[in-house]
């Protein structure tokens, strides 16, 4: 494994105790310059995973609560009259930073929803006739909760698309439980983290996730899987093309982050599910996850 | 009752890969055409026409019935005109209707696939009716063309594009090309030609014909076509003794002279020859006579096959005649002896003429008898008085009547060489000195490219032989007396230029068409040579030059470079078709430790990476833990990773596969 990741991946570790597969996925998702999903019960340290990564990359953080009553002009920014100059100045949203946390962000209206992700998506702002670029890197966790219904306004799969993946972090292990009891408060440890790669190394990073190396059997493998989705029984829709390419810069991102030069059948079996539950569209009370599972383990590798 | 409605032209071909069809189609049958009774031209053109329309247009198929109406008349039809269906004519004119026929129910695949090898047999037939390069060349590009459509037909969907398709038919056509030069050297040739069909078309070939009236030389003269070319080994005889012997006539019946039967004690006369001795090899064009050409006089030693010399020392066919260009080889010297003793019947029967006819040549002939003139000043006086009289030498003599060596001798004094052969015969014969007629050629032309004569019909020419006690038969040759220059040049110096026909005109006689046609005839020749004459005999010969001596031999021979030849193809083909790419070829090594392992119990599940099961394997089998995990690792490597930088050196590449190879042997499981 690449020496700077692996000290990354320590580094937190030991902010978000026992989790080091989802760790190692939203590493993952960054390093594939995606967006992440997270969708769990609130308190199992959703919160504490974004703001670690933003600091061990030492980017900058900004934390939304989503709620009914949010604007998009409350997350994109806005225009107020300056009178010493006679103009309007626009004033940035929280989306202007490098690492956004929308928390639960099936409670805000679509209408606010759309605007957050319509600017993941074009990595830019457009308000007032004006274009603006969000920061490169541009990062967004959100985050839903899974169990209340009322009052939510659910994420149509089309916008589900949008996150590279879907994870949930769940309760911690007993050592864990043991461990967060005992030791210092989570947010004090992460404020004493010093980022131990900076901007232009993620960067860089990012930049060699592209080139590792999709050779022709993985290209067909990746087929196989994708015409496994879609014709499985139990979907209703499968991947589209654009989740295809998501599955493939996912799985070069874990490659590069096990320090191979090229993808294998494991890496993309790895971040497989994280990337395809939460795009597949499944008949009533079917779980997309153990389909995926089961697709993984039915499809021949080639 | 129940109307079936003809099926719609649901054409399952594409449009394109069936005009491309009909139009290789009509390329192959072309030459065919001219061939056919009109009607069936007529209705080869209006079935492909019709094809092409219907699959343009959408036009619906003709009915069942309507198709076996066609075919049945259309086999009458054949029948009619040719009064049977088989044989060379009728044979071909039956199967190029039938396939135009089978156009009406072409629909799909499977038809094309039937009309390729419909195709390539017409081909095939072509050579039937002529064995030119031109025919050659042209079936080597319609082969092409109709690998073009088998190559089409074979790709699901067809319709590719037309210069990828040809260049991959070309170069089978040229990969084949080896093979069929190996086969056509080597196959065991029988004596006969390669196309020796019963020929039925009963072509006229112009040529000497077997008897001799006056006028029919010089009409042969007008003709450009090659009788036969001449290869000699070394030693080129004079021009003056360039005769080729052919038909000799010892009757005459007052104007027109011909074989006549002779007396049946005859054997082949003695003849001492002598002089060097002048080998050559005749390659001559089909003329359907019996008879060979022979530089006067020929060994009777080392005579092909089935010729023999008869009574009149002319080298005859035993049986048949040349219907095919034939090659031959022969050995002649110019000096001879024949036959210096005759017997008193011979001499009779050499010396009669037609009781009534040619009062005045008769009477010649005895008045110099009565001078008490021997036989030898006899044929001098005769010469001399030809030499002497003002004789012409011309192409348009005026018509001759029933006593036609006298008023040749006596009024018009203008002849071609029959005239002169004819009326010096008869005035010998009327002294009493056995004397007859030879015909065949004289002279030839040296080709101006390769080396070899060319000896064409305008060099046909007659001449007499006289028989003089104790020297045999003497060549003398009246023309020669009134134009020497026709044996020494050759006919184009001994005629006056307006009395020449335009191929011997001198004017035209340079330049580049002349060079082209020189040419041309060179490249006729080697082809005539080698390809056409490359019979038994010749075969011998290159094969000997090979070594290959015997049939055993070259059977041997054929079979071990056929062998070897189709090895060669399959070891390509199988190179092709095994892995090419160090990937497939680690998935191929993987695979075989796959197997290996699932002997042993431990089967890779189909979603179960190589790492995964590497893993498991090293839970079961720790023993295996090592080299497991070594191979996966390699094979991993090989197939999906990154190739090092070197990839491009194929040492690199081949180190890696060993090894992977060495890596998968290891697993002992």
């Amino acid at each position: 494994m690449n020496p700077s990741l692996q000290a990354v991946l320590q580094a937190l570790s030991g902010i978000v105790l026992g989790k080091e597969r989802q760790l190692r996925l939203a590493l993952a998702c960054l390093l594939a310059r995606g967006h992440l999903l997270i969708e769990d019960v609130p308190g199992v340290g959703k919160t504490t995973l974004a703001l670690a990564l933003a600091r061990v990359f030492g980017l900058d953080f900004h934390r939304v609560q989503f709620t009914s009553d949010l604007l998009p002009a409350d997350i994109l920014g806005v225009s107020i009259f300056d009178a010493p100059t006679a103009t309007f100045r626009f004033h940035p949203g929280p989306v202007f930073s490098e690492v956004v946390l929308a928390d639960e962000i099936n409670r805000a209206s679509p209408k606010t929803q759309s605007a957050l992700l319509e600017a993941m998506e074009e990595r830019q702002v457009t308000s007032d006739g004006a274009t603006r670029a969000l920061p490169d890197p541009f990062f967004v966790v959100a985050t839903q909760n899974p169990g209340e219904q009322i009052g939510t306004y659910p994420l149509p799969e089309s916008q589900l698309d949008r996150f590279l993946m879907k994870l949930s972090l769940g309760y911690p292990s007993r050592d864990a439980e043991r461990a967060l009891l005992i030791e210092p408060e989570r947010r004090d440890l992460l404020a004493d983290l010093p980022p131990v790669i900076g901007t232009v190394q993620l960067r860089e990073f990012q930049r060699q996730v592209r080139s590792v190396r999709t050779s022709p059997a993985l290209v067909e493998y990746l087929m196989a899987l994708i015409r496994a989705t879609r014709e499985h029984r139990a979907l209703r829709h499968g991947l589209s093309p654009r989740a295809g390419l998501a599955l493939k810069h996912a799985a070069q991102a874990w490659a590069l982050l096990e320090g191979r030069t090229g993808v294998i059948p494991e890496d993309v079996q790895a971040v497989f599910v994280a990337v395809a539950a939460h795009r597949l569209t499944v008949a009533e009370r079917s779980d997309a996850r153990a389909i995926a599972d089961d697709i993984l383990a039915a499809v021949a590798i080639p | 009752m129940i109307r079936k409605s003809p099926r719609p032209v649901v054409d399952l071909l594409p449009r394109v890969a069936m005009l491309r069809l009909l139009a290789v189609l009509t390329i192959v049958l072309t030459p065919h055409l001219p061939r056919l009774p009109i009607w069936a031209a007529a209705l080869v053109v209006v079935l492909i026409g019709w094809r092409a329309a219907a699959a343009l247009n959408g036009w619906r198929m003709l009915s069942g019935a309507v198709r076996v109406v066609l075919t049945f008349s259309a086999f009458a039809g054949i029948y009619a005109s040719f009064g049977r269906v088989s044989g060379q004519t009728a044979g071909v004119a039956l199967i190029t209707v039938m396939a135009a026929l089978k156009l009406t129910e072409l629909r799909a695949r499977r038809d094309t696939m039937v009309m390729v090898f419909l195709m390539y047999f017409l081909l095939i037939t072509h050579f039937l009716f002529s064995q030119e390069i031109w025919t050659a060349a042209y079936l080597l590009v319609c082969a092409t063309l109709i690998t073009g459509v088998l190559i089409d037909a074979n790709h699901p969907g067809g319709g590719l594009a037309l210069r990828p398709v040809l260049n991959l038919a070309g170069g089978m056509v040229l990969r084949a090309l080896p093979l069929m030069l190996l086969i056509f050297v080597l196959f065991p040739r029988i004596p006969g030609p390669i196309w020796g069909l019963p020929a039925d078309s009963g072509a006229a070939r112009s040529g000497l014909s077997d008897s001799m009236a006056p006028g029919e030389i010089s009409s042969l003269i007008q003709s450009g076509e090659t009788a036969f070319r001449v290869r000699f080994d070394d030693t080129v005889p004079a021009p003056n003794a360039r005769y080729w012997r052919g038909p000799v006539f010892s009757r005459f019946d007052g104007r027109k002279w011909d074989p006549g039967f002779r007396p049946s004690e005859d054997g082949v006369p003695s003849a001492e020859l002598s002089g060097p001795v002048i080998r050559y090899e005749v390659v001559l064009e089909p003329n359907r006579a019996r008879w060979l050409f022979a530089l006067d006089l020929p060994s009777r030693f080392g005579l092909p096959q089935d010729a023999e010399l008869n009574g009149d020392y002319q080298l005859v066919l035993s049986q048949g005649e040349v219907r095919e260009r034939r090659l031959y080889r022969l050995q002649s010297q110019v000096q001879y002896r024949l036959q210096p003793a005759m017997s008193a019947r011979q001499r009779e029967w050499l010396t009669r003429l037609p009781r009534t006819s040619n009062p005045r040549t008769a009477a010649l002939a005895r008045s110099w008898r009565a001078q008490g003139l021997g036989d030898d000043a006899i044929v001098r006086e005769a010469l001399r008085r030809y030499r002497e009289q003002t004789f012409y030498y011309t192409l348009q003599p005026p018509a001759l009547g029933r006593d036609s060596v006298d008023e040749f001798l006596f009024d018009t004094r203008r002849g071609f060489c029959e005239h002169y052969a004819s009326s010096f015969a008869v005035l010998m014969r009327a002294a009493g000195i056995p004397a007859r007629i030879v015909t065949g050629y004289q002279g030839g032309e040296k080709s101006t490219v390769g080396d070899y004569w060319i000896v064409r019909q305008s060099d046909a020419h007659a001449w007499t032989e006289v028989w003089i006690e104790g020297r045999g038969w003497l060549r003398i040759d009246p023309t020669a007396a009134v134009a020497p220059e026709r044996i020494e040049r050759g006919i184009g110096e001994a005629l006056a230029s307006d009395d020449l026909p335009a191929f011997l005109n001198p004017a035209l006689r340079s330049g580049l068409r002349f060079d082209l046609r020189a040419r041309w005839d060179w490249l006729n020749a080697q082809w005539n040579y080698w390809v056409l004459g490359y019979g038994p005999e010749l075969q011998q010969a290159v094969l000997s030059k090979l070594g290959l001596v015997d049939w055993r031999r070259m059977i041997i021979a054929l079979t071990v470079l056929l062998s070897a030849a189709l090895g060669v193809l399959g070891l390509l083909l199988l190179r092709r078709a095994a892995p090419v790419n160090r990937e497939d070829e680690a998935l191929k090594l993987w695979r075989r430790l796959q197997a290996r392992l699932a002997r042993a119990g431990l089967r890779q599940a189909p979603g179960e990476g190589p790492i995964d099961f590497a893993a498991r394997v090293a839970r079961i089998r720790p023993d295996l833990a090592t080299t497991i995990r070594e191979a996966a690792a390699r094979y991993l490597a090989a197939r999906y990773l990154q190739p090092p930088n070197d990839a491009a050196d194929p040492s690199a590449d081949r180190t890696a596969r060993q090894a992977l190879s060495a890596a998968i042997a290891r697993v002992k499981p």
